[in-house]
């Protein structure tokens, strides 16, 4: 099969009577199936399933994963998203028989080592933030958000206020303004200055006594540190209200700035983005936060504790804890990945990570500029938002042609579309991980595509088996299940009537 | 409809009044910037809800993202187009005409269509959008 070909599906490969494993002759009695199987638990035809051989399936999922674009095989330049290299030693240790191989209802004796672990790494995370109260058990940067909304709303309550509103900026992640809905607020959308920084006069007029909480990305989703910061968190502690920090670009500053320094009473961590945590699939993931000491009693339970001579514990003492938001003690494998990562950068590797992740952003804005504007000026953080608005009104190419071209061009796409503030929005994270020569060359794919044939532009990418995915289909008719057509397979390479959705 | 004889809101939306009748849809300058669209949510706009200027009342969604829908006038809410709700690629077939979303019983139309753009604003801000 050639890489550009698409591969055929299981059901189409099948051959009646191809097995991986021939059973020998029966050299026992036969007994009848009523006698086995009483026939009310049997189905009344065995299941469709495929029939093949080994090598079918191993070459089936060995092509099909040489399909997928990975950090590992690909620069991976997605915004937001900070698809750097995690280094495989993180992976090597967490995989150690002692850690990998604990289970949670081991007495705690025998579990010092990775109590220790944990508990070393709360104040590596308070040290980090400063803040110096961390809970490590939400399952997620979302998850991390709610919790700590919900922190936040137990403190008030706690102290007898009624405050019903946090306010979002309009440049923030989808998840804030939702996770404030789930902790029982009213999301208040702030608008952006054409800097692309907190319009301050927006946010005064929407700082009413109802505000519990802002919740700030800085730097934020275009990639700029809001300098107005200092200023934001005074009017929010002014009115008693608390200054939360999403820290999904925490790899910009890490070292560099303690959000505590900035006035922030609590944030999140996204160790998959700063701590080489694993990406997607759907998790598990970990979204430990930190928050101001006295925040620390409504953390949820169990934090890890240590006593005076010396052992560690799980603290299930502490009455006005909000709960638990996760079974155990969250996702302990990416936290032990996020422990190895901070101990083995120790701080001035941390220090270096937000710097090349600051250098390699700049570098790579000022190499395509010329030919995709940045509107929100020509320096920035970790990452820079370029606008595809020129081309898409001189040419007719738009951000998401650019995107599906870069396929080609063996690189993933940037994020596209976001933030909803600019407009063919092409969001750009290099990371730190990348080498000056690999910025490079994705540069001089960006200008060769913004020379391109629009007509070619509109069908890449030209190089993988599906071009582009029919994504209005895709929404509104999912083909959540494949169920293999009655007909028989033939030889033919038609696929269309051998296969039916159903739902 | 023609599109010269409409008011436009910033946010793309358009409105005709007609004696008592105020039909409201989005341009075609936002189908082209929303792209392919998936479905519309008009829970917000049942005939007989009364909608203030500015109010959000609807969701349109496309395969780039999704987007609020703003009432240009304030009025009484009388019909919700059922093409459109029933296929939301029947507003791109037709932005100008059949593909309106709303129409309302307008409360206080002739003060508040003076605030809104004509279609040389409209199209003078959406040439400097593009920029």
């Amino acid at each position: 099969m050639l890489k550009k070909d698409q591969p055929p599906l299981l059901f189409e490969t099948s051959r009646p009577g191809r097995r991986i494993a021939v059973a020998p002759p029966l050299d026992v009695p036969e007994r009848p199936i009523d006698d086995l199987i009483p026939a009310r638990h049997r189905a009344d035809t065995p299941p469709p399933l495929p029939e093949l051989g080994e090598l079918d399936v191993v070459r089936h999922y060995t092509n099909l994963s040489s399909f997928n674009m990975a950090i590992d095989a690909n620069f991976y330049p997605l915004g937001s998203c900070t698809m750097k290299y995690n280094p495989k030693r993180n992976e090597r240790l967490a995989a150690l028989p002692g850690l990998a191989g604990l289970h949670p209802y081991q007495d705690e004796s025998s579990i010092q080592g990775m109590l220790q672990l944990l508990s070393e790494l709360q104040e590596l995370l308070g040290e980090i933030a400063g803040l110096p109260a961390v809970s490590l058990q939400p399952a997620a940067g979302a998850q991390g958000e709610l919790t700590a909304l919900m922190v936040a709303a137990a403190a008030f309550r706690d102290r007898g206020e009624r405050r019903t509103t946090v306010l979002v900026p309009d440049s923030a992640h989808g998840t804030n303004p939702a996770s404030a809905q789930l902790a029982g607020f009213q999301a208040v959308t702030v608008k952006s200055d054409a800097r692309g920084l907190v319009d301050l006069d927006d946010f005064r007029a929407k700082l009413t006594d109802e505000v519990g909480v802002f919740m700030i990305t800085n730097p934020n989703t275009v990639g700029l540190f809001d300098p107005q910061i200092g200023t934001i968190a005074r009017w929010l502690h002014d009115r008693g209200a608390l200054l939360y920090l999403d820290g999904a670009n925490m790899n910009a500053i890490l070292g560099v700035v303690r959000p505590g320094d900035m006035g922030v009473d609590l944030m999140h961590y996204n160790p998959h983005k700063t701590f080489s945590g694993p990406h997607g699939g759907g998790g598990p993931g970990a979204g430990p936060i930190a928050v101001r000491d006295d925040l620390a009693p409504y953390l949820p339970s169990p934090v890890v504790g240590r006593r005076d001579d010396g052992t560690f514990f799980l603290d299930h003492d502490r009455p006005k804890a909000i709960g638990r938001v996760r079974a155990f003690f969250g996702n302990v494998g990416v936290l032990v990945r996020a422990y190895c990562y901070i101990r083995s950068q120790g701080p001035e590797g941390l220090k270096a990570v937000a710097q090349h992740a600051v250098l390699n952003a700049n570098y790579l804005l000022a190499l395509v500029k010329h030919a995709y504007p940045v509107p929100m000026g020509e320096r920035c953080m970790h990452e820079f938002v370029a606008s595809a608005r020129a081309l898409a009104r001189d040419r007719g190419v738009r951000a998401m042609d650019i995107g599906k071209r870069l396929i080609d061009y063996g690189f993933h796409a940037p994020t596209v579309y976001f933030p909803l503030i600019v407009s063919e929005a092409l969001m750009i994270e290099p990371t730190e991980t990348e080498s000056r020569e690999t910025l490079e060359a994705f540069a001089r794919a960006l200008l060769a595509i913004a020379e391109e044939d629009p007509d070619l532009l509109h069908r890449a990418p030209l190089t993988t088996p599906i071009s582009r995915p029919d994504e209005v289909a895709a929404a509104k008719r999912p083909v959540l299940r494949w169920s293999p057509s009655p007909v028989e397979p033939s030889a033919t390479s038609d696929r269309g009537p051998r296969t039916v959705p159903s739902f | 409809m023609d599109p010269k004889d409409l008011k436009y809101t910033p946010s793309h939306e358009w409105v005709k009044v007609d004696g008592d009748v105020a039909t409201i849809g989005i341009s075609a300058f936002a189908v082209e910037q929303l792209t392919d669209l998936i479905m519309i949510d008009l829970a917000k706009a049942k005939p007989g809800t009364t909608l203030s200027a500015g109010d959000p009342f609807g969701e349109v969604e496309s395969v780039k993202s999704v987007n609020d829908l703003y009432a240009p006038i304030s009025g009484e809410v009388i019909e919700v187009n059922p093409a459109v709700e029933a296929n939301v690629a029947a507003i791109g077939e037709d932005p100008f005409g059949s593909g309106w979303i709303l129409k309302l019983r307008p409360s206080n139309a002739e003060a508040e269509l003076a605030q809104l753009l004509d279609y040389d604003a409209y199209q003078k801000k959406i040439a400097e959008d593009a920029h």
